[in-house]
């Protein structure tokens, strides 16, 4: 039934959007408050499809993230492979939370995620005012139950299709 | 356990070590990140994995360069004659300044013959298109359409019609990542045109400001100087002007004043920009700056 080897192609096509999106130019406002589209998928498949799309999976599309916003190598992929881990981990947990308390989830993680970049940057002496990490934690928040529904359309309709 | 889906039949969705495989990732991410920050040796995988993300580029511009061409395509027989009237006289324009800029030239080159210098030898220069813009906010970078097959290298400085943009600073084989001169991490050596005081020019972040922050209170700077690469860098082929500056403020009881300056390349608005190939390394099929 939801045999997760079946899931591949439409969730990959998921995953390309997110990094597309990701990568998409914008006027230097939206770019602030742009949505970590990626981190967004991975926490949500992971979540749904642990067994395809766990830390292996966000380290690699880590990697591409790095290279195509020219960050240091390695820096993106470490950021959604620690929040890929914590969504696997417990992903039974967090499948049966209501939509509220998995938002409330996707902001810990989120604020994670931009927490390590920020570390790093940091680390590695790339200057960067700390406010404007909170812009896409707040944005990928408030669409998190958005995405929720729209990933979810697309697993019942894999689970029920295939 | 559970799951919350009936129809999930897992006999346990937990997978075996994830701990070990996450430890070992997080291991080769610092070690990534590390030997990235320190040395350039990680230019090859970075080249690799940028071929890899090319179709991604193209993918996002694809939008963009289709609606360009269904304008192109459509506009009226009208508005291509009105262009075409317009960029004549433009050419003409160009022309008659060009005129005198060779003579210019040619007089340049025999005072420096005269003072026994070297006469600098004109740089080569080629268009490229600007593929994606650097969609990380701290990072102000652009990727091109041309690489190492059309002779694009490390460290080659980039121009608009008006100004420096920046350098390439990751040369792959069908793309390059540039950096803005606006970037907070990039410095380019520069003089003031009026008097040849030299300084660096320091990216702020802000695609309208650079900052100088090294001149004392008492330097022969004021607002509107022109400022131009000096070329003492080595990156930077010398008198492409950078900068206009428009903020002068003396500060008494510090050691440097305050100033910036506004970029005289529109940063945030070009499409195309040119590539330099300084003195006589010269491209295949490039053509000449005239």
């Amino acid at each position: 039934m939801s045999n997760e080897r079946g899931a591949r192609l439409p969730v990959l096509l998921c995953i390309v959007a997110a990094l597309i999106l990701s990568i998409v130019p914008m006027p230097d406002l939206a770019i602030r408050y742009r949505p970590d589209w990626a981190a967004l998928t991975l926490i949500y498949w992971s979540m749904a499809l642990p067994r395809s799309y766990s830390v292996g999976s966000a380290w690699l599309i880590g990697l591409v993230l790095d290279v195509a916003q020219g960050t240091l190598l390695g820096q993106h992929a470490l950021a959604l492979s620690l929040i890929t881990y914590l969504t696997v981990k417990f992903h039974l947990q967090l499948r049966v939370f209501p939509l509220s308390q998995m938002t409330a989830t996707v902001l810990g993680l989120l604020g994670l995620y931009q927490f390590i970049l920020f570390w790093i940057n940091g680390v590695a002496g790339t200057y960067a005012p700390a406010v404007t990490y909170w812009g896409p934690v707040v944005t990928g928040t408030l669409l998190w139950p958005l995405i929720a529904v729209f990933f979810g359309s697309i697993r019942y309709r894999l689970a029920r299709g295939s | 356990m559970a799951a919350a889906r009936p129809n999930n039949q897992h006999r346990s969705t937990r997978t075996p070590a994830l701990g070990l495989r996450f430890l070992l990732l997080a291991v080769a991410s610092i070690l990534l990140l590390v030997v990235d920050h320190r040395e350039n040796h990680l230019d090859t995988v970075r080249k690799a994995l940028g071929a890899a993300v090319y179709p991604l580029r193209v993918i996002v511009d694809a939008p963009v360069s289709t609606l360009r061409w269904v304008r192109e395509s459509t506009t009226d027989r009208n508005r291509l004659l009105l262009e075409n009237s317009r960029l004549n006289a433009e050419r003409l324009l160009t022309h008659a300044r060009l005129q005198r800029f060779a003579a210019l030239e040619s007089e340049n080159a025999r005072l420096r013959g005269m003072l026994d210098a070297t006469s600098r030898v004109r740089d080569q220069v080629q268009v490229a298109e600007i593929l994606s813009v650097s969609s990380n906010p701290f990072r102000h970078t652009l990727v091109i359409d041309k690489g190492t097959q059309d002779n694009v290298f490390d460290g080659q400085a980039i121009i608009d019609a008006n100004g420096v943009i920046g350098q390439i600073i990751e040369a792959g084989l069908l793309s390059a990542q540039g950096v803005l001169i606006s970037d907070p991490d990039h410095a380019l050596p520069v003089e003031v045109n009026r008097n040849g005081l030299r300084t660096i020019a320091v990216g702020t972040g802000e695609f309208d400001r650079l900052d100088l922050p090294f001149l004392p209170n008492n330097a022969d700077i004021r607002d509107g100087d022109l400022l131009v690469t000096s070329g003492l860098g080595g990156s930077f082929p010398p008198g492409y002007p950078v900068a206009i500056v428009d903020n002068v403020t003396r500060i008494p009881q510090g050691p440097f004043a305050d100033i910036s300056a506004r970029p005289s390349a529109a940063l945030n608005q070009v499409r195309e920009i040119m590539l330099i190939w300084p003195g006589d390394v010269r491209p295949t099929d490039v053509a000449d700056d005239e």
